[in-house]
């Protein structure tokens, strides 16, 4: 007995899809229904529920790769972290991005770097992003099926410019513009799609990506905490910005303050 | 000495691998091989021994391609070759599922020269026995490379080499002729210095041309032909040129 929500889902899973399989699917919906379907088998459910929240995404622009997080970490309806590290440095000029199981994406991200250095010493070169992201879903592939967890964006700028790949632990990779992962993420894409265009500036951009992580953390329970924000281009990456949700939400409503006289007088007398 | 050169993984007290030099010597019986690298153009050139009349010649090709800008020619060992030449094909089709690009010179070469070297550190088989001589082009930056390897496994580049039948002779007149050149100019100095060794004639020679755009192309007898005649008509010229003066201009 499936919600119909899940019917809705437009990535064409199969039946018997995993807790997870929804979870890593773009376009996902917020936790609060996930937690409907987990019946059963509870401890395992715990602890799939332990990373239920994502609000992550990245997008290329004219001058290069945004990638930005939140940084909470919840176990069910206990928020277990507010300051979770979700933008993983692979190496100067690559980032990964965390989504689903924590330490699936910090080991095979560090592997990856290591991997990626390895290949710079043999071949006296960088790694391509294409490259690194085809490293790394071989590696996911062949674990399939095995547990893993993994829902991760590879950006980077190599020497064919910004690249941006989504890669999963079904073993899906996706070459994209723009990708956005995580419970919170119909959120953030709401945002993402209306602001962006290609020519934006880098501040304009880390702008506009905060903004979506704003509106994600705001509107989605599973994610919070601090909005991270890194910026890749020629040079490498850069972190533009590492904002509390809480401040930035009086960033953008800020109070307007209401005359308290003005209550007073109306308030109707006893 | 007779002890130290059955099993390959020993080394002879005076730090020989006799296996190895073995092979090396199987090289140096194979046919002449030359690779000569231009700016625009690296071309290779190897020896044809006369071919039986009833044997079909285009199915001995010598020069063969790796992958579209990637072609080898050795000397040698040609079984051992045809081996070798498998494995790197398919590890040059690998490396593009992998990392969604076609392999650099350098990494094939470093991939052959691998593969070589391990057979001189493994029990019960023998080195591969043969010199390949590895061309291409890289695919990011276009630049043209030529390498070498040999039977230890070692591998460097080169701006032209020899391998092969009297291999020595060839890198000597390379050594004396060899200066920066492309388009037909590579040709002709590959020619030439494998003419150096062989008998002239296009139906003795192999050429083939690899270029970034074209890739490799083989050169038929008759365009060979041709330019030998070319050649052969500059050395005479040349010949004419440095004849002394006739003696009736002197008293």
């Amino acid at each position: 007995m499936r919600p119909s929500w899940r019917m809705r889902t437009a990535c064409g899973r199969r039946a018997g899809d995993t807790l997870f399989d929804s979870r890593l699917a773009l376009g996902n919906f917020p936790s609060t229904f996930e937690i409907k379907r987990v019946g059963s088998n509870s401890v395992e459910a715990f602890e799939k529920l332990k990373l239920l929240s994502r609000a992550t995404l990245a997008f290329i622009f004219k001058e290069g790769v945004i990638v930005a997080a939140d940084s909470r970490a919840s176990m069910g309806g206990y928020i277990s972290s507010q300051s979770v590290k979700k933008i993983i440095e692979i190496n100067p000029y690559m980032l990964g991005t965390m989504a689903g199981g924590a330490a699936d994406c910090q080991f095979w991200h560090r592997n990856l770097g290591i991997k990626c250095r390895l290949h710079e010493l043999a071949n006296k070169r960088r790694i391509s992003v294409t490259g690194a992201s085809k490293l790394l879903s071989n590696i996911l592939y062949s674990y399939r099926g095995m547990g893993l967890s993994v829902g991760t964006m590879i950006a980077g700028w190599d020497e064919k410019g910004p690249g941006l790949y989504y890669v999963d632990s079904e073993g899906g990779r996706l070459k994209g513009t723009r990708f956005s992962v995580g419970s919170g993420s119909p959120y953030a894409y709401g945002v993402l799609d209306n602001g962006y265009r290609f020519d934006m500036t880098v501040e304009e951009a880390a702008e506009l990506a905060r903004r979506a992580i704003y509106h994600a953390t705001f509107r989605d329970g599973a994610s919070g905490g601090v909005a991270s924000v890194y910026y890749v281009g020629p040079d490498g990456w850069k972190k533009m910005s590492g904002d509390d949700v809480g401040e930035l939400h009086y960033k953008y409503y800020p109070v307007v303050p209401t005359p308290i006289e003005q209550e007073m007088v109306d308030a109707p007398a006893a | 000495m007779a002890r130290y050169d059955r099993a390959i993984t020993v080394f002879s007290p005076d730090g020989h691998l006799f296996q190895v030099e073995y092979a090396l010597e199987a090289v140096r019986k194979g046919n002449a091989a030359v690779g000569v690298r231009g700016t625009d153009a690296i071309v290779l050139g190897v020896e044809k021994k006369s071919t039986p009349k009833l044997q079909d010649s285009r199915s001995v090709r010598k020069i063969v391609s790796l992958d579209t800008h990637i072609a080898l020619a050795c000397a040698g060992l040609k079984a051992d070759a045809r081996v070798l030449i498998n494995r790197a094909r398919i590890e040059c089709q690998s490396h593009r599922l992998t990392v969604e690009d076609p392999v650099t010179v350098e990494y094939i070469t470093r991939y052959i020269a691998g593969l070589q070297q391990k057979y001189t550190q493994s029990g019960g088989v023998r080195p591969f026995g043969l010199s390949a001589l590895i061309v291409g082009f890289d695919p990011d930056t276009g630049v043209p490379a030529l390498y070498q390897t040999d039977p230890s496994g070692t591998f460097s580049a080169w701006k032209a080499n020899a391998t092969g039948r009297n291999s020595n002779s060839m890198r000597e007149f390379l050594e004396k002729n060899y200066k920066e050149t492309s388009g037909q100019e590579t040709v002709k100095l590959a020619i030439r210095a494998l003419l150096e060794v062989v008998e002239s004639g296009g139906k003795n020679i192999e050429i083939a041309v690899m270029t970034k755009e074209q890739g490799l192309r083989q050169l038929e007898e008759a365009e060979i032909d041709a330019i030998v005649a070319e050649i052969e008509a500059e050395k005479a010229a040349a010949e004419a040129a440095k004849k002394p003066p006739s003696k009736d201009s002197l008293v």
